[in-house]
């Protein structure tokens, strides 16, 4: 795996109407929670569970093990292969062609994700705000992170009954 | 250099608001900034710091609306996500509060692929959206990202950009309610030449309700050459020119070119405030700092004439 400085915007190479059902089978629940818990301990099982979790991902989304899975709602189009890695949505840059500025010949990773979300109704997943990434996770497994509750309040809704949301702080 | 007036009290008021750009030098010669200012004082409510603009190296921008101020002219200090983390960031926003800036305008800034540097380390630590909720927290919380508090809270209005032409369309309104809710009052656009998609864009943010929360200030901008205008539609990001007004550009003899550009600048600002929902405009002029004055008075935007810093 590498952690480039400047990733580069990828095609997931899974539809987007796979990727929501897939999700649902990884859903955090009792079970899972035990699990996360119980690999945590182990080392070894650690670091075997984190191989599979990356090569899985890296193939299908591009992943780059940043510990703290923005998937879900961003129809499964990574934001951190963005050279920004921005995880708020598509910077100024995009050309009328939906390439990205930093290279022309790559289309715009937050329109594909924007094209996904669209296709299986979830729109509206782009309009989360999404906090800043703890930047300790990187390479740990975004999985158990998931499952273990670890990533609540990753991303917050708005609406106008809660026009301006607190970003939880430590 | 305290006292009433600036960006704040303009958008409280309701008449048009103006700011302008000032790009700092590439040297340690504070004369350049202070004559800019100096050239604007009175013309405009603000004047905008650029933060090493298009990632090739300047004075700093804080550096740069110190001295914007000291001439007699609000600054909005601008910072970009480009070359700090959030420890340089939190850092340099309160350092702007105690140094008497009031105005800043939070942006994710362009790659450093594409400037001076492009060898340089590229930091995207937040994003645009995240340094605007960070701003917000230091302000409104009194916190810190670490959840230390702030005894003396900044004061600053938060701004940030937005850039309504480029793709996707239909998410460029919701994203500018994203940097709202995230704490953005302001709204500063990439260059207007397309009216009509502006028009658009702002009624989508009407019915959003953004309009309500956030003060949407276009970006305008005269064309000046044929140069400058292959060099709009080809090379600047997200710029778009309708082909009306480049058949306009290109139908003038080369020696009118400049003028027939003011000119469609000046009734583009002229249609833009006419515009619901659009508060002001945002002047670029890039080095051409002395027209500002021309080009308010043509535009027919009413001023003071004086200072709005005392």
């Amino acid at each position: 795996m590498a952690i480039e400085p400047t990733p580069k915007p990828y095609r997931p190479r899974i539809p987007a109407r796979l990727a929501y059902p897939l999700h649902a089978v990884l859903a955090t629940n009792r079970v899972y929670r035990w699990l996360a818990a119980f690999v945590e301990r182990q080392p070894r099982l650690y670091r075997w569970f984190t191989a599979g979790e990356r090569i899985t991902k890296e193939r299908l989304f591009g992943c780059r093990m940043c510990g703290q899975c923005a998937l879900p709602a961003t129809g499964y189009a990574c934001p951190m292969t963005c050279p920004k890695q921005l995880r708020n949505g598509p910077c100024g840059g995009v050309s009328a062609d939906g390439s990205c500025e930093v290279d022309r010949t790559l289309r715009c990773v937050w329109l594909t994700a924007w094209d996904r979300a669209e296709s299986a109704s979830r729109g509206a997943d782009l309009d989360l705000l999404q906090r800043p990434v703890d930047h300790r996770q990187w390479t740990r497994s975004s999985w158990l992170n998931y499952w273990q509750g670890r990533d609540e309040g990753l991303a917050i809704t708005f609406s106008d009954a809660d026009p301006y949301p607190p970003m939880r702080v430590r | 250099m305290s006292g009433e007036g600036g960006l704040r009290a303009a958008l409280a008021s309701d008449r048009v608001v103006v700011t302008a750009e000032i790009g700092p030098p590439r040297d340690a010669d504070p004369e350049v900034i202070t004559r800019k200012a100096a050239a604007l004082r009175g013309w405009v409510d603000a004047a905008n710091v650029t933060d090493n603009q298009g990632a090739n190296v300047r004075m700093s921008s804080l550096a740069g609306s110190v001295l914007v101020r000291r001439a007699g002219v609000d600054a909005v200090m601008q910072l970009t996500c480009r070359d700090r983390n959030r420890i340089a960031l939190q850092s340099d926003l309160i350092g702007a509060a105690a140094l008497g800036v009031r105005n800043v305008l939070l942006l994710t800034g362009d790659h450093p692929a594409l400037g001076d540097h492009p060898d340089a380390k590229p930091v995207f630590d937040l994003d645009g959206v995240q340094l605007v909720w960070t701003a917000r927290t230091l302000r409104d919380e009194g916190k810190l990202l670490s959840g230390k508090a702030l005894a003396t809270r900044p004061s600053w209005l938060i701004g940030s950009v937005e850039n309504p032409f480029a793709p996707p369309a239909a998410l460029r309104a919701r994203r500018l309610a994203k940097k709202v809710a995230a704490g953005a009052e302001f709204v500063q656009t990439q260059y207007v030449f397309d009216v009509d998609a502006f028009a658009q864009w702002v009624r989508r943010l009407r019915e959003e309700g953004v309009t309500e929360r956030c003060a949407v200030i276009a970006g305008v901008g005269p064309i000046r050459s044929l140069r400058m205008l292959s060099f709009l539609t080809g090379e600047v990001p997200g710029v778009h020119v309708p082909p009306e007004l480049e058949r306009r550009l290109r139908g003038v003899p080369a020696h009118r070119v400049e003028a027939e550009g003011l000119a469609a600048c000046v009734e583009t600002i002229q249609t833009l405030v006419e515009i619901p929902g659009v508060r002001g405009v945002h002047l670029m002029v890039f080095g051409h700092d002395d027209e500002v004055p021309d080009i308010v008075r043509r535009a027919g935007i009413s001023r003071k004439g004086d200072s709005d810093v005392d």
